[in-house]
């Protein structure tokens, strides 16, 4: 009966769904919004946000079935869902830093993934929990974005923008969908970070961490943290803070990616191996103490100076 | 984990939640404000479920807003309490529910009176002299039934709830930091530090 009920529903989830992509497969036509530029607008341009679910009675429920890799370590589908990314609100703008390794159960699918998306010149979006869903989402709310520019004559305010894919995210609860990002910028009222997930929670503040290494993450980033840090003692903090969860959990780590955004938009600082700040440091880099971050390798530098002095 | 109070008084009402929003074991934010004031006389509690909260306690904001924008008065806290709890009932009923609990608290300017109602996310609702949510509400109810005086004056409320958020904070193992407090009279709407 229930399955019945839901084929033939015009406000269940799925219903909503076949009859978006019913919409989609007659609307051959482009909006005069996109005219002359489908090629960059790609497969996402091709009308509201729907995709093919799998034609049983309950997707959300398949999809759990074989992706929770908790329940069955054997599953087929395993999502990326290791990840540390941090972004904090500070004097001289925002500072986003991320990992770059992407896990499947075990397996360490790639260390050269970049998680942080560019959505526009004055925005950016980090990417943890599942990487197409992040991906997507975040590029999906870029368009959104430039929309809402050529529409207003106006850039869209961070609040804005975090809210739009919140809202987005929201319509989708329970049906899968897993991300964990925070969606930071500079608009007319300074810098500002917003978190967002698929919950649908999305909150602002001045400093987030997120995924599997967030909580190694807090420990350095919030020790350290300060509204008045200079810009190089704020990039510092954000990369030494992604060393330290890239050490000490497994499912981060390979390299860190660094961002800063300031007035004028958003500045890619570098990237910077995990293991080789270790033992040697970030190096040559403003703010850096010169010197491993590795306990044994501080220490060690730490008794040699002793000896030194003496 | 989340906790609200409130209670009345004589001539007023006292409403208080924790400001912490949490994820698994982190707490992602410390200063978030879990207390909505719908009209001018009027102030909703919201906990649960993540997202759920914050898009149906907006969802009421507009509602209770548009009805004073095209009626010129705000709905009195009896009326805009029932009009909530058939918000929360008729999604109860629907494919995606509203997980969340409600405290409305609010002062009637018709009949100079304070009015608190317990709501919870099956749209159950109680008008009750004090109210708790969430966890604080096992150690403060009983307190409540002990300290609890309908003609208190407003110190004598401040007090009794400090006892409360004081119980939580000494017995509970994940006892929130902080919590913001807000008053509802005849004057309107205020948010007050203990």
């Amino acid at each position: 009966m229930n399955s019945f009920v839901e084929r033939y529903s015009a406000t269940s989830a799925v219903g909503q769904l076949r009859k978006a992509q019913r919409l989609t497969e007659e609307e051959e036509e482009f909006s005069d919004a996109a005219w002359g530029s489908q090629a960059g607008f790609g497969n996402i341009m091709n009308g509201p946000p729907s995709f093919t679910v799998p034609n049983v009675r309950d997707p959300a429920a398949f999809l759990r079935l074989h992706t929770d890799d908790h329940a069955d370590p054997n599953c087929r589908i395993k999502i990326q869902h290791g990840t540390t990314t941090l972004a904090f609100r500070f004097q001289g703008g925002v500072i986003v830093a991320v990992d770059s390794r992407a896990t499947a159960g075990s397996y360490i699918a790639s260390g050269t993934v970049k998680k942080v998306i560019e959505i526009n010149p004055y925005l950016l979006g980090t990417m943890a929990g599942g990487a197409a869903d992040c991906q997507y989402w975040e590029t999906y709310l870029g368009m959104h974005c430039r929309l809402h520019e050529l529409r207003n004559r106006e850039r869209i305010s961070v609040s804005a923008a975090s809210k739009y894919l919140s809202n987005l995210v929201y319509s989708y609860k329970g049906m899968g969908l897993s991300m964990g990002t925070m969606i930071c910028g500079w608009d007319k009222t300074g810098p500002a970070v917003f978190y967002v997930d698929s919950d649908g929670t999305r909150l602002k503040g001045d400093l987030f961490s997120v995924g599997s290494g967030s909580t190694l993450a807090y420990g350095v980033l919030d020790q350290g943290y300060r509204w008045d840090l200079t810009d190089e003692e704020a990039q510092e903090l954000g990369r030494r803070s992604i060393y330290a969860a890239g050490h000490r959990d497994a499912f981060s780590g390979n390299t860190c990616n660094l961002y800063h955004i300031k007035q004028d938009g958003w500045t890619f600082i570098g990237n910077y191996d995990i293991a080789k700040m270790h033992y040697d440091g970030p190096g040559d880099v403003p703010g850096a103490p010169g010197g491993g971050y590795g306990y044994d390798v501080r220490l060690a530098a730490a008794n040699s100076t002793e000896v030194a002095a003496a | 984990m989340e906790t609200s109070f409130a209670l009345t008084g004589k001539g007023y009402l006292i409403m208080a939640a924790d400001t912490t929003s949490a994820r698994s074991i982190v707490k992602m934010k410390v200063d978030e404000d879990k207390i909505k004031t719908l009209s001018p006389h009027l102030l909703m509690a919201y906990s649960g479920e993540p997202g759920d909260t914050i898009q149906f306690a907006e969802y009421v904001e507009r509602n209770i807003r548009l009805y004073q924008i095209r009626n010129l008065y705000a709905l009195r806290p009896a009326a805009a309490a029932s009009w909530i709890r058939r918000a929360v009932a008729e999604s109860l009923r629907s494919r995606k529910p509203y997980s969340v609990n409600l405290l409305l608290g609010g002062y009637d300017t018709a009949t100079d009176d304070p009015h608190l109602y317990w709501v919870d996310y099956l749209g159950t609702m109680a008008e009750v002299p004090f109210a708790a949510h969430g966890y604080g509400s096992y150690f403060a109810l009983s307190l409540l039934d002990r300290y609890h005086d309908p003609d208190a004056t407003l110190e004598e409320g401040l007090a009794t709830l400090k006892r409360c958020i004081d119980e939580v904070s000494k017995r509970l193992v994940v006892s929130p930091g902080a919590y913001k407090i807000k008053v509802v009279d005849k004057d309107g709407v205020r948010e007050v530090e203990l």
